[in-house]
């Protein structure tokens, strides 16, 4: 599903690589984590698969497109099989969690009638039912976070990328946030989430990556967050 | 593609940014407007040179007793030497007629073309008309020998080529021409700035929604759209305005030129339609441009 080879990439102005020849493979349905301490290159990483930065070199393949071949035109149509999710929710403050949802909808073109089938049922999904006329300011974090992952998972993407999404969120709400990540990846979708909440990571026993100066340091299947932390 | 959509956010857009609209609105319209008078006369111009030029003499005026014109050296011509110059003139290379004109002929003339001038005409008195010969040339442009010829023969007060006399106006029209054709691109360049600017405020005042729709996988122009509509829109409507001043210039300035001065023929209403056409098209398309432009260095796609 994702497919990383020799990747490096080396930011205008700055000398050390983000990301030193990374080499990884994650296979549909997989769920991952990115661990590593800040700067470590997690977020480099998920941005590259986005086709949101480019590789000084290396090769990288998502969904089975090879991104460098990919036109500036196609990328859309590959965002659009990729949901994201951030630690600031990215909400539209003047639209109820109905209409924020709808929006990733709405701006690819799908058509109403579709959007209403598909909207609650989403919301229903991310434990937000009863909730769908709120606006993000009369909503606690960890909603706002279910509603930004609503957002991401609306259109069916085969990838969901989650970079930090409990950074802003208390440990309890946490617990909540990761139950839906997990739902969302039993539907066969990769799950690829940048954290530092050593204790997410401990309780999931999921597939571990950790990055540190750009470099893959460990790849765990059943992993830990890191004797280190 | 959604219609609805991409007209809501072009009039969230168009709101938040009333003053810069108005601003775009005001410039394209007085920008545009200057471009369309400048086609109009230069429209002008051609339709009366079309008019003028084969009608263009050479007017031999003849010295009347009294005539204080060096050449005539104060005596006035006999019927008997103006016939011999008829001939005369006649016999000279190039001259294709020359008809006669007396006092009450050239005092009917000027009636005819002063008529709008009822001052004018009550004062005159067919005993100021000078006579003359209308020379009629067989090539219009090769008049300088033949008014040099003519000239010289006396009992001919003074010649005039009627071209000198049109061109003069011609000159003023064209001047006037490109002094508006010259305002006109400057306040296009205005425009142009106005809508990148206004462009570059929207795009920051929306960057969370078309942040969002990037990442979603929005198509870029379906990002772009509304940012490119916005200055679609706000050229449209100063082309408006600028053809409602285009038509208030042609009932107003074209049509009473004719009152003023000896224009017969102003433009037409398909000549202003077009002209109209041409800027609103001029309008709108570098609304687009200047909308394009920006979007490429502000919004990141």
């Amino acid at each position: 599903m994702i497919h990383f080879e020799n990747v490096t990439k080396v930011y205008a102005n700055q000398n050390r690589p983000a990301l030193d020849h990374v080499s990884v493979d994650v296979d549909k349905g997989e769920f991952v984590f990115l661990v590593g301490p800040s700067g470590s290159g997690k977020s480099t990483f998920l941005r590259l698969i986005l086709k949101e930065e480019r590789p000084n070199s290396g090769a990288i393949h998502v969904a089975g497109k090879d991104l460098a071949r990919l036109s500036n035109f196609k990328v859309p149509h590959l965002r659009r099989r990729i949901g994201c999710v951030f630690q600031d929710f990215r909400l539209l403050p003047n639209k109820n969690v109905y209409e924020n949802v709808a929006f990733a909808l709405e701006v690819i073109g799908k058509p109403r009638r579709f959007i209403r089938k598909v909207v609650p049922e989403v919301v229903e999904l991310v434990g937000l039912e009863g909730k769908a006329h709120r606006m993000p300011d009369e909503l606690s974090g960890g909603e706002q976070q279910r509603v930004a992952m609503a957002r991401a998972f609306v259109n069916r993407p085969m990838i969901l990328l989650a970079d930090e999404p409990t950074g802003n969120i208390d440990p309890a709400t946490s617990i909540g946030i990761m139950k839906v990540l997990d739902r969302i990846n039993r539907t066969g979708t990769t799950v690829v989430m940048a954290t530092h909440d050593a204790a997410i990571v401990d309780s999931m026993r999921k597939r571990v990556v950790e990055l540190e100066d750009g470099k893959i340091v460990r790849d765990q299947s059943r992993g830990v967050y890191g004797q280190a932390y | 593609m959604r219609a609805n959509f991409i007209f809501s956010e072009v009039w969230i857009g168009l709101r938040r940014n009333l003053t810069m609209t108005v601003a775009v609105i005001i410039t394209v319209a007085v920008g545009m407007a200057m471009l369309g008078v400048g086609l109009m006369i230069n429209s002008q111009v051609k339709l009366l040179q079309d008019y003028w030029y084969d009608k263009v003499e050479i007017s031999a005026f003849l010295c009347s007793s009294g005539n204080a014109m060096p050449s005539c050296k104060g005596k006035g011509i006999s019927p008997g030497q103006t016939t011999a110059l008829k001939t005369e003139i006649e016999a000279m290379a190039g001259v294709e007629s020359a008809s006669f004109e007396n006092q009450a002929q050239a005092y009917e003339n000027f009636k005819a073309n002063y008529g709008s001038n009822p001052a004018l005409v009550q004062v005159a008195r067919a005993e100021d008309m000078p006579e003359s010969f209308r020379i009629k040339l067989k090539d219009p442009d090769n008049f300088a020998p033949i008014i040099d010829q003519v000239s010289k023969k006396p009992g001919v007060a003074q010649v005039i080529h009627q071209k000198d006399l049109i061109g003069k106006f011609f000159d003023f029209l064209e001047k006037l021409r490109s002094y508006a054709l010259g305002v006109a691109l400057v306040l296009v360049l205005a425009a142009a700035l106005l809508i990148g600017n206004t462009v570059r405020l929207s795009a920051f005042n929306r960057r969370r929604e078309t942040g969002i729709m990037r990442l979603v996988g929005a198509s870029n122009l379906y990002i772009q759209l509304p940012f490119v509509m916005e200055g679609v829109i706000a050229g449209l409507i100063g082309g408006v305005f600028a053809a409602v001043m285009l038509i208030v210039t042609k009932v107003f300035i074209f049509e009473s030129l004719t009152e003023y001065v000896a224009i017969n023929n102003p433009i037409g209403w398909d000549d202003v339609a077009q002209h109209i056409l041409l800027t609103m098209l001029i309008g709108v398309v570098i609304c687009i441009l200047a909308s394009f432009v920006t979007l490429r260095r502000y919004l990141r796609v």
